[in-house]
């Protein structure tokens, strides 16, 4: 094993696999020249030239529809998005054709390609550049979405999500590129659409995703020295969900709470709750409880931001909630 | 490109009619409600796909469109009892039904596309292209739309990264006139499409949409161009619809006598009009392809209502190249 950054393992897993096929490339603002504006395609350029890691204008709908075009005659692009908040700009070309262009054509055009870049809140960047869509994109069918929390994780998942044959939404976070973590020397995938329990308990469920599963891992440390068992389940992929997974972990410990940094209505959290009362009803022992961002634009304001987020306590607090502690 | 020689004349006044009178066939059922959701006709419009194609190689070139794309697939060689087929939501349709109107695939015949968002399949158009030059070869990409989506941004995005990137493709605007109801001179300070082209410094130009032979050399010198590593060019056809933007179009913002003026330059008329003055056929060669268009049109017709309808599971196999799909299940 060895200890790389977050930032380190999204860019071995494209190398490596840009090495292995010739087919795929890397494009997007800042990835060649500047290395990333995250540092995650540093040295790219240098090992495969500008014909296959692609630096952009700022035009995110253009260089989406020109990637997702060239699936048609083989390619299998990256593309990345300096943050998901400017996925809007050109999330017609996501929804309407890369996830679409396989049923419309009835199954002749296939479309294997990976947008990726950093998702929801990233310290003070207030209500346009802390958005997280993941439910946006995983209510769509024909998009795969991930959203992995450490590098080892990252980089068998980016692997995964580079040789799928569908197109798949890969989201980060600019607040964990310079996590660090161990990988295998050698090469190594993970499987889409598998969850993993990062810590195994008994008393209750937390499902999260994303870098705000570390809040979980923080609470879970206070709960245990109260006595407080909890399983944390690490979703990773987000569509295709791991369904049994939840529902397995949640008919032993008989209580759930889920933690996804994004807007409460309808979302990710939102899903799973539905899906835990219709297949583990008679298995729970409380309400399930979900802890989102509050229900308005990401503030600006450091005490404010604080406010806005989920974080440890909150967990905490739900915890004991639903063991009515 | 090859010369226009009588047999070109007769083969396009055959393939226009045919494209004609197969998409009249199309309003007829349609009113019928055996074809249903919206249908867009080509009506008025077929010298710029005659034109095309005879310009383009048709073993490696390709083209993409928007959503008034019933006969360029034709054109391109997709046998035509499929789409009628795929009108009729048929398992035997180009895309087994899940596609209709708007959607005509096919990956064999190189035609990308049957594409329902005004505009949104320009930077698709570029990044065919894009993938062409990637992999060395030195086919074209056609990429059609209307005079709608060039108000889009996705055209100037396009355009900017294709001359960025020196990309072979030709961008072709079939200017018909009108974004559904409104026309050209409504959406923009002036109406010469063209002229957009020219702020990316792109080779661009105006072109007669009603006459197969302008069409066709025009896209010589565009295709040409791109082959030999030349990139982007930008056409626009000025051409007309005779029907409406879609079969629930009242009109009202043209006149009839708009729609009669252009009809006397119809393109089918000028084609025909040529083959009997220089007697490449007689009026009684012209009847036997008016009848032989229609027996071929009538066939169309008869496997499409004579098709099955297509299987449930369908639905669910097209989405993902994933096997295990739905992922949630549906139905109690």
């Amino acid at each position: 094993m060895k200890t790389i950054q977050f930032r380190e393992a999204i860019a071995e897993a494209m190398s490596e696999e840009m090495r292995r096929d010739e087919s795929i490339y890397l494009m997007g603002e800042e990835v060649a020249e500047y290395n990333g504006a995250y540092k995650a395609s540093k040295g790219m350029l240098d090992e495969f030239g500008p014909k296959r890691v692609i630096d952009t204008p700022i035009a995110e709908l253009g260089f989406a529809g020109i990637a997702i075009g060239s699936t048609m005659t083989g390619n299998r692009p990256i593309v990345e998005y300096m943050t998901f908040n400017f996925s809007l700009v050109g999330i017609d070309q996501i929804i309407n054709n890369a996830a679409k262009i396989r049923q419309m054509s009835g199954g002749q055009f296939k479309c294997p390609i990976v947008f990726r870049g950093p998702t929801a809140s990233a310290g003070q960047l207030a209500a346009t550049h802390s958005q997280a869509f993941e439910n946006w994109f995983a209510n769509t069918p024909g998009l795969k979405v991930i959203v992995p929390s450490n590098p080892y994780d990252a980089k068998g998942l980016l692997k995964s999500a580079i040789r799928d044959d569908d197109p798949v939404i890969f989201m980060e976070s600019e607040q964990m590129y310079g996590d660090k973590g161990e990988v295998p020397e050698g090469e190594y995938t993970l499987p889409i659409g598998v969850a993993e329990i990062k810590r195994e308990g008994k008393d209750v469920t937390i499902v999260s995703f994303g870098k705000i599963i570390k809040e979980a891992y923080k609470a879970a440390d206070q709960l245990e020295k109260e006595g407080i068992s909890c399983e944390i389940i690490d979703l990773r992929t987000v569509r295709p969900m791991d369904r049994k997974a939840i529902v397995e972990s949640v008919k032993k410990t008989n209580r759930l709470v889920v933690l996804e940094e994004a807007w409460p209505f309808g979302n990710v959290a939102t899903e799973i709750t539905y899906l835990v009362q219709s297949e583990a009803f008679d298995y729970l022992d409380a309400p399930v409880v979900k802890l989102n961002t509050a229900d308005t634009p990401a503030p600006y304001s450091p005490v404010l931001l604080e406010e806005w987020l989920p974080n440890s306590n909150d967990v905490i607090k739900a915890v004991k909630k639903v063991m009515y502690k | 490109m090859q010369k226009i020689t009588k047999e070109v004349y007769l083969k396009w006044y055959e393939d226009m009619l045919f494209w004609r009178k197969f998409e009249d066939k199309l309003a007829a059922v349609y009113i019928q409600q055996k074809v249903r959701g919206f249908l867009h006709l080509y009506n008025g419009q077929e010298a710029v796909l005659a034109g095309a194609l005879h310009a383009m190689d048709l073993t490696k070139d390709k083209m993409i469109t928007a959503y008034r794309n019933h006969v360029q697939p034709i054109g391109m060689g997709v046998d035509p009892k499929r789409v009628m087929a795929e009108l009729y939501g048929k398992a035997t349709g180009t895309s087994q039904g899940l596609g209709g109107s708007m959607h005509i695939f096919s990956k064999e015949h190189r035609f990308y596309g049957g594409h329902g968002i005004v505009g949104g399949q320009i930077p698709l158009g570029a990044g065919i292209a894009f993938g062409d030059k990637y992999h060395g070869s030195d086919a074209v990409t056609l990429c059609c739309f209307g005079d709608g989506a060039a108000r889009q941004g996705s055209l100037h995005e396009t355009f900017n990264l294709a001359m960025l990137w020196n990309l072979p493709v030709v961008f072709v605007c079939e200017n018909n006139g009108y974004a559904m109801g409104t026309s050209v001179e409504r959406t923009a300070n002036h109406g010469e499409i063209w002229k957009l082209g020219l702020g990316y410094e792109m080779p661009s130009g105006p072109v007669d949409g009603m006459n197969p032979v302008k069409v066709a050399e025009a896209f010589d010198e565009a295709i040409q161009r791109a082959r030999k590593g030349g990139g982007p060019t930008f056409l626009e056809l000025k051409t007309y619809r005779y029907r409406g933007h879609s079969m629930s179009d009242a009109q009202k913002y043209r006149t009839k006598d708009e729609v009669e003026e252009y009809r006397k330059i119809d393109p089918i008329t000028q084609v025909k009009d040529v083959i009997l003055e220089k007697g490449y056929a007689s009026e009684e060669d012209i009847k036997a392809i008016d009848k032989r268009v229609k027996e071929r049109v009538s066939e169309c017709e008869k496997f499409a209502e004579e098709s099955p309808f297509p299987e449930k599971n369908v639905m669910y196999d097209a989405v993902y190249e994933q096997k295990d799909y739905p992922f949630i299940p549906h139905k109690l």
